[in-house]
């Protein structure tokens, strides 16, 4: 099974969970037999064994300038500050808009997919549609349109919409199959995109072999413990969709009615950092909330090493990788109904992200009955352990079959 | 011949209404939610008393009448009489129509329908006291058998209840008790003098109690005369066939849809015609039976599940955890001599509150199978442990009154 995919970030140049679910699923779908040429809207020093990189602009860009303009979760706005602070020779390789630049990746696709040959168009969030939606112009191949995120969930209550919803509809529409990350998704894209349920199935992330096999990381960071104080982490970026908020008010709840020294962790970043941090002294938690910054790799795991409690309070997770990746840690997790991982988790303490009296009440427990945290983790290990991506690559190949099934027999 | 003994549990815990960290030092009523659902008691006894309670008594009464010759029994805990009394009389008042006909006996349990017996002996005789109490003033009986929550039993369980001075026990006709035994006879615990051993015959109960409306099962659809012939192949080998069910299996677990009230209002004529069958109470068959042979269990069991043993409500470190927490109370909180606080620390005993913090069954993918008025296991233990912290400090603000020192001491030592 041949397929072309359409991505807009890989790691290490990725800014969250769309390049780690893309690296995920591709390295799953080539154990399954996949051959895949993986395209990206530019050229980024990349390696990989198990797919062929093809990158739509073909020029050798700087690392961190790509970065700054091309995150999957960059929007309009974000894209043109960044652009403006561009050299004029800089500003040449890129368009003056976010949409410029999808359009851009679009005009560039239809040219690689005359030139490459596949059975399957496999494209990531609407970053991509359009340029998948022309490969299938251009060459009649069956397109599957991958939603991870939709406008919905990143602009929750903000009512900006427009653009991305169209190009979002028109992907969804024009694909032959849809694979949305969770039955959380799946019914949005249904509710909001006009788009018949039999056309909609959920695959769901998987979490990778190596960080399920990884040694435990000795923890240099026990100085706090010593003292006794427990640690509360959210983790993600600091956008309104994760519900930062949220988790600085259930922080001022704890800490007004909770005898023990907890610390509370937030690690990322995000155009709500500042408002967080202002937000936080104002409630006189200065002292409580410590911002980390953004960290990666090793240091994330040892911020899960050190939490007695992960929380994930997101407004609207289509998915939502990272409290696997805590309970890997052996960090219990306390998530959001609102999100696609509380489907595939049991061993996960559940709240609405907007009852933080409820979200206060559960991080409390949890420190105050150490039983709690330890059947938590232990068994939310187990659990994610069995959430592997070969699972979600199978259901991929199968319906990756389905499509091209006939003209292959 | 055969003897046919129907006994039927009757329970309702107090569920600790959603009670957050927040509510402990400021709010005292752990029991009674304001709103309607799973966790108001008030609503779901009004609820289970419509769909079971009040038309499966009915259906009783009608054929107690009606066959003079028909027996039945009961296990109400003394939670679910209390609950009675305070909302919902009426059913109360059909009980003790049932219990005037004569033909029905009372069993003796914990008032709490509480693991008490693991945990205290001494806090279980009380316990047992304090319900033969209220189906004395209720009923105006002395009941002679006794079952324990869940059926859960073992030799020394067996022993202590007959020093207590009663005929019978009821427990689960389990097979790896019995072995190549049938269930099927009246039998003599191990260490025992004169107490009949009463083993449930669990495959027919289990016909109608679980597997009643079951379109799986192949023998769907039950009817009267098919559960009649089952109960006739017996004629030859069964002393007595014990019929041991919840009683909220007429109407709440089965749904009048079911056909389950026809089946009932139908099965003692059904039974009847087989001039082999008659019916019997467990006293009778204690008094009338020699026991067959001796049984040993050294080790608890119980009728639940497939497992046959604790771990519905003792398997996890929640639910080991906070039972240890709720007994270790017992000292400091009976020194108090606060009936209101006693009550509300023996309330929290009801073995319901363990059945919740379950999550055995995460790992058959079976959880919807067991009914829990919580969002999650994780939901109830936190609930429940909020309102034991709020308990101590109750217990510590009386210690402090009495006397500083002893109060701290008392509960430091229960902590």
């Amino acid at each position: 099974m041949k397929i072309l995919m359409f991505g807009w970030e890989f790691p290490p140049h990725n800014s969250g969970g769309l390049g780690v679910a893309c690296e995920g699923l591709t390295m799953a779908l080539a154990k399954e037999g996949a051959d895949i040429d993986f395209v990206l809207p530019k050229k980024v020093p990349l390696k990989a064994e198990h797919l062929n990189f093809i990158f739509a602009d073909g020029e050798v860009s700087d690392e961190s300038f790509t970065k700054a303009l091309l995150n999957a979760y960059i929007n309009d706005a974000e894209y043109r500050d960044a652009f403006s602070k561009l050299t004029e020779e800089e500003q040449k390789r890129y368009g003056n808009t976010l949409f410029h630049q999808v359009n851009q990746y679009a005009k560039e696709a239809k040219e690689i997919a005359k030139e490459q040959d596949f059975d399957v168009i496999h494209a990531h969030d609407w970053l991509t549609f359009c340029a998948g939606v022309n490969a299938k112009k251009e060459t009649g191949k069956p397109l599957v349109v991958h939603i991870h995120n939709t406008v919905f969930d990143r602009y929750s209550g903000l009512g900006v919409m427009g653009s991305e919803y169209e190009i979002e509809k028109e992907g969804l529409q024009k694909a032959d199959k849809i694979i949305a990350v969770s039955e959380y998704t799946r019914n949005k894209v249904i509710q909001h995109y006009g788009i018949k349920p039999e056309k909609v199935e959920v695959v769901h992330n998987g979490v990778q072999e190596e960080k399920i096999n990884a040694k435990k990381l000795e923890n240099d960071l026990n100085e706090f413990k010593k003292h006794g104080f427990k640690i509360v982490s959210f983790l993600g970026r600091i956008t309104l969709q994760k519900g930062p908020d949220y988790f600085i008010r259930a922080a001022k709840k704890v800490t007004d009615t909770y005898k023990k020294n907890v610390l509370f962790l937030m690690t990322g970043s995000g155009d709500m950092e500042r408002q967080m941090m202002k937000e936080a002294s104002y409630m006189g938690l200065s002292d409580k909330v410590i911002f980390t910054g953004f960290l990666r790799g090793e240091d994330q795991k040892k911020i899960f090493h050190l939490s007695d409690l992960f929380v994930m309070p997101s407004v609207s997770e289509p998915f939502g990788i990272v409290p696997l990746e805590a309970l890997l840690q052996d960090t219990p997790v306390l998530i959001s109904k609102q999100s696609g991982v509380s489907e595939v988790l049991q061993h996960a303490l559940k709240v609405d992200f907007w009852d933080t009296d409820e979200m206060a009440n559960k991080i409390i427990s949890t420190l105050e009955h150490p039983p709690l945290g330890k059947h938590l983790a232990e068994n939310g290990k187990q659990e994610a352990k069995l959430l592997s991506w070969k699972k979600a690559a199978q259901k991929c190949m199968v319906l990756y079959e389905n499509l091209t099934g006939p003209s292959l027999a | 011949m055969s003897a046919i003994c129907f006994y039927f549990q009757v329970h309702q815990p107090y569920r600790v209404k959603k009670y957050r960290f927040f509510d402990v030092g400021n709010d005292q009523n752990y029991f009674n939610g304001d709103e309607n659902g799973n966790l108001n008691n008030e609503w779901v006894l009004n609820k289970v008393a419509n769909k079971c309670y009040l038309p499966t008594n009915k259906a009783i009464l009608k054929l107690l009448k009606k066959h003079p010759e028909f027996k039945v029994s009961y296990s109400i805990s003394g939670v679910a009489l209390e609950q009675f009394e305070e909302f919902a009389p009426e059913v109360l008042k059909s009980f003790q129509d049932l219990v005037a006909t004569g033909q029905v006996e009372l069993l003796n349990e914990t008032y709490y329908h509480s693991l008490s017996y693991i945990f205290s002996e001494k806090e279980f005789e009380r316990q047992v006291q304090k319900h033969k109490d209220i189906i004395k003033r209720l009923f105006n009986i002395e009941p002679k058998v006794f079952r324990n929550t869940e059926l859960i039993y073992n030799n020394d369980l067996a022993q202590k209840i007959e020093e207590m001075g009663y005929k019978g026990i009821l427990a689960e006709g389990a097979d790896h008790i019995l072995g190549w035994r049938s269930p099927d006879f009246v039998y003599k615990p191990k260490g025992g003098k004169n107490l009949a051993l009463l083993l449930k015959n669990y495959k027919l109960s289990d016909d109608i109690a679980f597997r009643f409306s079951s379109k799986e099962w192949g023998e769907h659809p039950l009817t009267v005369s098919k559960f009649g012939q089952w109960v006739g192949a017996k004629n030859d080998s069964a002393e007595i066939i014990n019929l041991f069910m919840d009683y909220e299996t007429f109407g709440e677990h089965q749904w009048e849809d079911t056909g389950i009230f026809e089946f009932l209002e139908q099965l003692p004529a059904e039974l009847l015609k087989n001039p082999h069958n008659y019916f019997i109470t467990p006293s009778e068959a204690a008094a009338r039976f020699e026991p067959t042979d001796e049984i040993d269990a050294p080790e608890f069991y119980s009728w639940a599940d497939i497992e046959r043993d604790l771990s519905a409500w003792l398997s996890n470190p929640l639910q080991h955890d906070s039972a240890k927490k709720i007994y270790e109370l017992e000292h400091a909180v009976l020194e108090t001599e606060d009936e209101d606080l006693i009550h509300d620390w023996r309330k929290l005993q009801t073995s319901d509150h363990f059945y919740y913090m379950c999550t055995k069954w995460f790992a058959d993918g079976d959880v919807h199978k067991y009914f829990n008025p919580y969002e999650t296991p994780y939901d109830a233990f936190i609930t429940y442990m909020n309102a034991v912290q709020d308990l101590k400090l109750r217990i510590n603000n009386h210690h402090n009154k009495k006397s500083p020192l002893a109060g701290v001491n008392a509960v430091d030592a229960a902590l």
